[in-house]
């Protein structure tokens, strides 16, 4: 039966199990609209801008695991979503965009609302496709949907012009897709596994150090299982943070600039490195020159190119995270030998002696609120069960370092686009995947600015979350390094004329709060989670001098933190 | 060092700018790229030369295949392989030159392709090497416009880059 091209998009997203779309109309995607109008299979979610709109794809992503579906216009519409693409690219997650184009015909002409989605994108996804004919936009969808989930993740765009979904065709969506240039490897190579497991079990100062490929796969719990297995420590990346539990005596916390001092110590002394969907990224090395200077290092990734891009590695297993590490499990389970425990037991206790620094300490007795005591208290009101996103800077990385992850897809970051003004729509996207349960953006007041008119969209959508915005009147992460780095100079890093927090919650009818005691923030904190069905804007004033530490300076090793 | 790359990409639209463009996003060097349709219409054969150290070779090689158009790739520098380039190269030739150009032509077993009372245009096919070789033998004076194709590589023998 021929279908037109409006009809068979909402079609194939019924048939890929889309529940919920993110989208914004426009005059060259206004028919799309059209024909999800009236049907109840898919919720369509309106934001107030582009941007707002693919983080809470994003964040819905992130959380559920599921594809997180856009829909914008041509021009405007689709450029505004290039940071969120770039964002979700970076930290791969599956996101299918759908961009309204002009009309074939009018391509290349500058035409009103027109620009070139496919160049502007491209550099920034994981593929992108330009629907010429409309007998091949099923196809195309279900190979958008593939490429997305499959693999290494990443975002794909949908470029449609309005003609072709004028149009009527046969419609067939296949249940498969097979694609000659596209085959991701997902069973690791037995050989380089027995061979990382001969390295593992010889170790003597082990170090298992996770990235978000765990959380990805899926694979916390043979991660869980392998590490339990061997009783190696365990650091987690800012975006591996959940995929082994943090609360467990065998986490030595987050590694990298702000990382923990034993984990980062731990990694500098480590003799066999077993590096499990990380990426090696310059926040994490620190001086790529000083990095692991003794040891030997595993590597397990889904993407080739990953390995040996920025550290050159003696076992590199290309394969997904999840299957690589239940075979580990299974090879090391199958066999009678074990890591010498003697060895093991030494290494922790010099684990323990750096755990015993203490590096996140900070000041109990001051009088101004310290954001790390609001985080801290956050983690014990929520029971460490919330779902958290940030956005980036400071308060991102306390989040980071104060609330214990136990689980994977609590903690939901721009982690390496490090792009503000995600946390808020981000948070939205999880609530949507989560209804029910407790959702907390950790912001500042520099990044919740990038993105606060979706307040409105949380109004429109009863999204109760809870936003904790730690307010120390500057962009706290550039006022670090002009304070360390720039002899206190502190250009441009001062927001001036902030708005009133309290009102503006309250003019887009939520609640509002502002805290600038210590006494007041548990208090506070309790009465936000209690107002169930509210969104709460707890607008924290904070002590405006507050660094992160610990802290590896800008070409330093791992051993070179500088502790409070 | 200098690698020879040669790609089957799928016939599509952009399918250039996917790899011109990784090249420039990551910093790579490119110091040719070809591109053109064969036998079969739906795949488009790209070569291109680039150079660097190994760690930067593995790199190209691995984010090309990752380009999710690429069907496969082959680095002929790994193997015995042939280069081939084409050039044009239109010069000024009038009065005894004209004699001596056609015999510099005929040593690089080069063709003369177009001729004017006041110039020819020269057609030479081989390695880089030799089509260096033979724009030094030219006295620099006569040049008017040289073209350079690019290098097209296949490997010797048995192997092939084919789907």
């Amino acid at each position: 039966m021929k279908r037109k091209g409006t009809q068979a998009f909402v079609e194939t997203l019924k048939q890929e199990g889309v529940d919920i779309l993110f989208g914004y109309p426009g005059g060259y995607a206004v028919d799309l609209f059209d024909a999800l109008y009236g049907q109840k299979d898919i919720e369509v979610i309106l934001p107030r801008h582009e941007q707002g709109l693919i983080h809470e794809a994003d964040g819905y992503a992130r959380s559920t695991g599921k594809v997180g579906v856009c829909l914008v216009t041509s021009g405007p519409g689709a450029t505004n979503l290039v940071t969120g693409i770039a964002t979700a690219n970076y930290d791969s997650i599956p996101l299918v965009c759908f961009t309204g184009q002009v009309s074939k015909n009018l391509i290349g002409n500058d035409a009103f609302q027109e620009a070139d989605n496919i160049g502007i994108t491209r550099p920034c996804v994981k593929h992108n496709f330009l629907v010429k004919d409309v007998s091949k936009l099923a196809e195309t969808i279900k190979k958008a949907f593939y490429v997305a989930t499959t693999g290494r993740p990443g975002p794909v765009v949908v470029d449609i012009p309005k003609d072709v979904t004028a149009q009527k065709a046969d419609y067939h969506y296949p249940d498969t897709v097979s694609m000659r240039s596209y085959n991701p490897v997902h069973i690791g190579h037995a050989g380089q596994i027995k061979r990382a497991v001969k390295l593992m079990l010889g170790a003597r100062r082990p170090m298992i150090y996770t990235g978000g490929g765990v959380i990805l796969s899926n694979a916390a719990e043979p991660l869980t299982d392998l590490a339990r297995l061997l009783n190696f420590p365990v650091t987690n990346t800012l975006m591996g943070l959940g995929g082994y539990p943090a609360t467990d005596r065998q986490f030595v916390g987050m590694l990298g600039m702000h990382g923990t001092y034993e984990a980062n110590m731990g990694m500098h002394h480590c003799d066999v490195l077993i590096a499990i969907g990380a990426r090696f990224d310059d926040r994490v090395t620190g001086n790529i020159e000083k990095f692991c200077p003794h040891a030997k290092i595993i590597h397990v990734d889904i993407d080739p190119s990953s390995i040996s891009k920025n550290v050159k590695v003696d076992v590199p297993i290309v394969g997904s995270v999840d299957n690589v590490l239940r075979a580990m499990v299974e090879a090391i389970k199958g066999g009678n030998k074990r890591p010498d425990a003697e060895s093991i037991g030494a290494w922790w206790e010099q684990i323990e002696e750096w755990r015993a620094k203490d590096c996140l300490k900070f000041d109990r007795e001051s009088e101004l609120v310290k954001p790390q005591y609001v985080l801290e208290t956050l983690y014990r009101v929520t029971g460490g069960d919330a779902y958290v996103t940030s956005d980036v800077g400071q308060h991102q990385m306390w989040a980071a370092q104060f609330y214990k992850f136990d689980k994977p897809r609590r903690w939901i970051n721009s982690g390496g686009l490090g792009t503000m003004g995600f946390g808020m729509p981000a948070a939205m996207g999880v609530q949507l995947g989560h209804p029910g349960e407790t959702v907390v953006c950790v912001t500042g007041e520099g990044s919740i600015q990038m993105c606060i008119q979706e307040l409105s969209t949380c109004k429109q959508y009863a999204l109760p979350l809870k936003i904790v915005n730690l307010n120390n009147r500057y962009l706290g992460m550039v006022r670090q390094w002009q304070e360390f780095f720039y002899q206190g100079r502190y250009a441009m890093s001062y927001m001036e004329s902030l708005p009133d927090f309290v009102k503006l919650a309250e003019s887009y009818g939520h609640v509002g709060m502002q805290i600038d005691r210590p006494g007041d923030v548990e208090a506070a904190l309790v009465e936000a989670m209690k107002l169930k069905d509210r969104l709460v804007f707890m607008d924290f004033i904070t002590d405006q001098t507050e660094n992160v530490y610990p802290m590896i300076p800008a070409g330093g090793g791992q051993n070179e933190m500088i502790l409070i | 060092m200098r690698h020879i790359i040669s790609i089957l990409m799928e016939n599509e639209a952009g399918a250039l700018s996917r790899v011109a463009g990784l090249f420039s996003a990551r910093g790579y060097n490119i110091e040719s790229l070809t591109v053109a349709p064969i036998e079969d219409p739906t795949l488009s054969r790209m070569t291109l030369v680039t150079y660097g150290t190994d760690e930067i070779i593995e790199q190209i090689t691995k984010q090309l295949n990752k380009l999710v158009d690429v069907v496969k790739l082959m680095d002929m520098t790994e193997g015995p392989h042939i280069g081939r380039e084409m050039m044009l190269v239109k010069v000024r030739a009038e009065g005894e030159r004209r004699e001596e150009l056609k015999r510099v032509t005929d040593i690089f077993r080069g063709r003369i392709i177009d001729v004017t009372a006041r110039s020819y245009t020269i057609e030479l096919t081989g390695a880089g090497d030799k089509l260096d070789a033979f724009l030094q033998a030219l006295e620099q004076a006569v040049i008017i416009e040289v073209v350079r194709s690019g290098v097209s590589g296949i490997a010797r023998g048995e192997r092939a880059l084919k789907v």
